[in-house]
């Protein structure tokens, strides 16, 4: 924060009027439901009392807490949460790697900048119509005739038979989670590539100059001075993947194993406004740690200034 | 550099080379392939996939022609003299593929017109195989076959919302009656409620102020977190850094309630609202870093010459803040085009693109000429603002993409 000029004099409630209408409007849309979303996490289908009003002696039940009793225990909760814990340790890892790989690469051809475009451009679409562009990649046809699908013409082609790349449990998961590389991948890309570029190049040409091969060069220098880059990144994508929805919503909308707490939370909100409130705050509890990490970073790039 | 040594350098680079473009092809090709589609009439897209249209084209029909009617009618369709398959007259006759299988199925001077193996009895089934018969009848009497051609009919399907067996322009020149029932078959039918036309209209009413009041709120609250001097300056402005992680699911079934009480569920101002409220946070953060690292001593002798803060604010940290603002508009602007599940949420009954997409699906993946056609309508603008905005874009993204 810069120091305010002393010449600068202000009247008392100038700047409440700055900023009145924004700090109301958060305060209307995001503090305020945050804290009712709490509270409605406590009661039951319609929000009108308490949870532990739906308890029916001899069930299981949590009593107030019975809406977080859905959200930890209930089989498509558990699967829920399973993906997105999948989602988290496969895609984001893949993600930062080939972005990395990617900024890395084009950095040392001439026409890096069309190619950086080509990747990037996924995240200029919604994820709607990304999931329709992947659908029909992973289309499969099961009614005989040909394969318009690319992935499935393809084995078929080879001699194999064609898979069913969305339903299939063993694979519909992975199959998503390449969408979500496909459409991030850029991302990771751009911000890391203006990481590399941004690193002194002296002190590279005199490792280079000192004989060190350029795999040493990017293990002992390259990526220490980037680190920082890396894990902004990764959280950023972290934040991103445990909101995981519209890829999931728009190609298989959770079923066959490929629900995930986004998904669920949605599906309820209608029809039930306690267990969804549950997840919601499941949902925010996992992006507290984060919240936390960028809060202190933001200090301390202050306190740089 | 000797010729010699340049090969080298040529030859060593080549798995450099190789790498870039065969990741630029992975991911250039689902794109690329979704985007020939939506010109292949709906037939084509049944039949063949979109990277057939590289090679040489199969004469539609022609297989299934040989299959069920060359036996008795040659395989020119002049076999038998009184049933001569390659009449324009009789195709004239029996446009309907329903109405051919009557024709076929009652056997003409005593030769069965259909050999084994027999059509399928379910009817539906039947005509699935006749349409390209009829299609392949039609080449052998001379006609122009336009399966394999390119079109334009997705689009106009997918504008309009048509969800018929066969493509809307079409029907409305055949006056198809169950089309007649809901279509005008003229201009108005681009505003049609199941149409990407009306959604393209609906999300553009959605955006513009969408991302005008964010940025206008947030460019006066960034000015008095840069500019002016206040208790709780700093850490309400490290609240507002944690402020922009929230997740939209955590706050959705509160407001959903809140405009039911206050009567504007589903409703452009519920929406604006929303997408202000959620837009905020990232927008005062981005543009108090912006102004707040503007020299002060053009602060200094604005004031100096006797400028109030509202001067100041209007007549040098607005307008020397225009390449934050443009990056924060571009950002916020495709953030909320590409939205779906805001629009989803709050706006029901008037869809956006995204959601009239998702309108559109069939599960069974019978309407993909549609579906190619309404997910490039919704690219468009975005496509554009990305090529012609693409640095102000990255820059916007770099700091703001855990929004919402």
């Amino acid at each position: 924060m810069p120091i305010v000029p002393k010449i600068m004099k202000q009247g008392r409630l100038a700047p409440f009027y700055y900023l009145a209408p924004a700090l109301l409007i958060m305060f209307i849309f995001i503090v305020y439901p945050t804290f009712n979303t709490l509270v409605l996490s406590f009661t039951n289908k319609s929000g009108t009392a308490s949870a532990a009003t739906v308890c029916v002696a001899g069930q299981p039940c949590w009593g107030v807490f019975d809406d977080y009793r859905y959200a930890f225990t209930s089989p498509e909760m558990l699967i829920a949460l399973r993906n997105n814990a999948l989602w988290l340790i496969l895609m984001v890892p893949a993600t930062v790697a080939i972005g990395l790989i990617f900024a890395l690469l084009a950095d040392r051809v001439r026409y890096e900048s069309l190619a950086k475009s080509i990747i990037f451009m996924p995240m200029a679409i919604s994820f709607i119509g990304a999931g329709v562009i992947w659908r029909f990649v992973y289309y499969v046809n099961t009614s005989g005739g040909a394969q318009i699908g690319l992935l499935d013409a393809i084995l078929v082609k080879l001699g194999f038979q064609p898979v069913a790349w969305l339903s299939d449990p063993r694979i519909n998961n992975f199959a998503l989670m390449i969408v979500g590389l496909w459409l991030w991948a850029g991302f990771c890309m751009t911000i890391l590539s203006a990481a590399v570029k941004g690193l002194p190049s002296e002190v590279l040409e005199a490792a280079r100059v000192d004989g060190a091969g350029e795999w040493q060069v990017f293990w002992t220098i390259m990526l220490p001075m980037i680190l920082p880059t890396i894990i902004v990144v990764t959280t950023t994508l972290v934040i991103n993947i445990l909101k995981i929805f519209d890829i999931v919503f728009v190609m298989t909308n959770g079923n066959f194993g490929t629900e995930v707490i986004a998904n669920r939370m949605f599906q309820l909100i209608v029809t039930d406004v306690g267990k969804s409130s549950a997840i919601a705050v499941v949902l925010i509890l996992l992006t507290i740690p984060v919240m936390i990490f960028n809060v202190r970073r933001f200090r301390a790039e202050e306190a740089a200034r | 550099m000797n010729p010699l040594a340049k090969l080298n350098t040529f030859f060593n680079r080549i798995p450099l080379h190789l790498a870039v473009v065969v990741m630029c092809l992975l991911w250039v090709i689902p794109t690329v392939g979704l985007f020939i589609t939506s010109f292949r009439s709906r037939q084509a897209v049944r039949e063949s996939g979109w990277w057939t249209v590289f090679g040489s084209q199969p004469v539609v029909g022609q297989s299934e022609y040989n299959t069920y009617c060359a036996s008795c009618h040659g395989a020119d369709g002049k076999e038998i003299a009184n049933a001569d398959l390659s009449d324009p007259a009789v195709l004239a006759k029996y446009v309907r593929a329903i109405n051919m299988l009557v024709y076929l199925r009652d056997p003409a001077q005593g030769h069965p017109q259909l050999t084994n193996p027999p059509l399928p009895s379910n009817a539906t089934e039947a005509q699935s195989i006749l349409a390209p018969i009829l299609t392949y009848m039609g080449t052998l009497a001379g006609q122009k076959n336009t399966t394999g051609q390119l079109t334009l009919d997705n689009y106009l399907d997918a504008l309009v919302g048509y969800k018929g067996t066969a493509n809307y322009a079409s029907d409305c020149a055949n006056k198809v009656p169950s089309t007649l029932a809901i279509y005008n078959c003229n201009a108005s039918d681009l505003l049609n409620q199941a149409g990407m036309g009306r959604a393209f209209i609906n999300t553009i009413i959605v955006a513009i102020p969408a991302t005008l009041l964010p940025i206008f709120f947030g460019a006066l609250a960034a000015y008095a977190f840069a500019w002016l001097d206040f208790k709780g300056r700093h850490w309400m402005f490290a609240l507002l850094v944690g402020l922009q992680i929230v997740p939209l699911q955590m706050v959705l079934v509160p407001i959903a309630r809140l405009y039911v009480t206050l009567g504007i569920q589903s409703t452009f101002l519920a929406i604006w609202l929303f997408h202000t409220g959620f837009g905020l946070p990232y927008a005062i953060y981005l543009m108090r870093n912006f102004i707040s690292s503007l020299p002060r001593e053009i602060f200094e002798s604005v004031y100096l010459d006797g400028a109030n803060h509202w001067v100041a604010f209007r007549s040098m940290a607005l307008p020397l803040a225009m390449p934050a603002i443009a990056s924060l508009g571009i950002f916020q602007f495709l953030w909320v085009w590409n939205d779906f599940l805001v629009a989803k949420v709050f706006l029901t009954n008037k869809p956006v693109l995204t959601v009239q997409i998702t309108n559109l699906i069939d599960p069974l993946g019978n309407n993909w000429n549609i579906l190619t056609g309404a997910a490039f309508l919704s690219f468009l603008l975005p496509m554009i603002v990305f090529f012609v905005f693409q640095r102000y874009f990255a820059r916007g993204l770099l700091s703001g993409s855990v929004k919402g």
